[in-house]
């Protein structure tokens, strides 16, 4: 699965695009948020307040308990700011 | 006829105008946002740059833009956003709406704008001297957007 992170949360992460090997029991963007923290002390800190995250799975928005099952494609950023 | 563009190059106004009016409605609603230069105690601000989500974001926007022209039957909806850095007075977004009637099209191009703000995944990070920051999304723009139902 394709990760893409925006904004503060890439700058967090230290990279805009990642390729993970999901575990089957990881089955909703929360999960996928409470997975990817443990990977490194930057991501856990980039994740630690879930509620200041927004996701996309295969490019549609959802909330944070939209099914990541199957998708291809999830982007986690911060609220967004344009206009 | 929706016309959707996400850019780094400057908006031309005239010529998105042009395009929106040859759609053969009676009446075109546009709005231009600008780069402000807000006061702060920590100065004003000399760069803004805009990143977005390639792909996700052109997506967000013919979405935002069909339901707009399902909803008013509109002529024309065009959203054209610029992205990357720009200065204060610099065009960052332009939307038009050409509907039969100047009621569906004012109210169609406050929805565009209203909603692109809270639905397209854009980020902006200001400069201000030496120091730049993330801006945070605001409580207002969530409750312009609800306005205009799900």
């Amino acid at each position: 699965m394709r990760i893409l992170y925006f904004a503060w949360v890439r700058e967090g992460v230290g990279t805009g695009e990642e390729e993970v090997d999901l575990p089957a029991t990881v089955t909703t963007v929360a999960a996928l948020i409470d997975w990817l923290a443990t990977r490194s002390p930057a991501h856990a800190a980039a994740f630690a307040e879930p509620a200041r995250l927004r996701a996309a799975v295969d490019q549609e928005f959802g909330p944070l308990d939209a099914s990541v099952v199957g998708a291809a494609e999830v982007a986690i950023f911060p609220p967004v700011t344009g206009g | 006829m929706i016309r959707v563009l996400v850019s780094p190059a400057p908006i031309d106004v005239a010529e998105e105008l042009a395009a929106a009016e040859a759609a053969g409605a009676g009446a075109v609603a546009t709005f231009t946002g600008l780069v402000r230069a807000d006061e702060h105690a920590d100065g004003t601000v000399a760069v803004l740059e805009l990143e977005h989500y390639p792909g996700g974001t052109e997506r967000a926007l013919e979405k935002l833009a069909a339901e707009a022209t399902a909803r008013w039957s509109l002529a024309a909806a065009t959203i054209v956003h610029r992205v990357g850095p720009m200065r204060p007075g610099e065009r960052i977004v332009f939307v038009a709406a050409a509907a039969p009637h100047r009621d569906a099209a004012l109210d169609a191009c406050a929805f565009l704008i209203d909603r692109l703000k809270t639905d397209a995944p854009f980020w902006k990070r200001e400069t201000r001297g030496s120091s730049a920051s993330w801006v945070e999304a605001r409580d207002a723009d969530d409750a312009a957007a609800a306005r205009w139902g799900n």
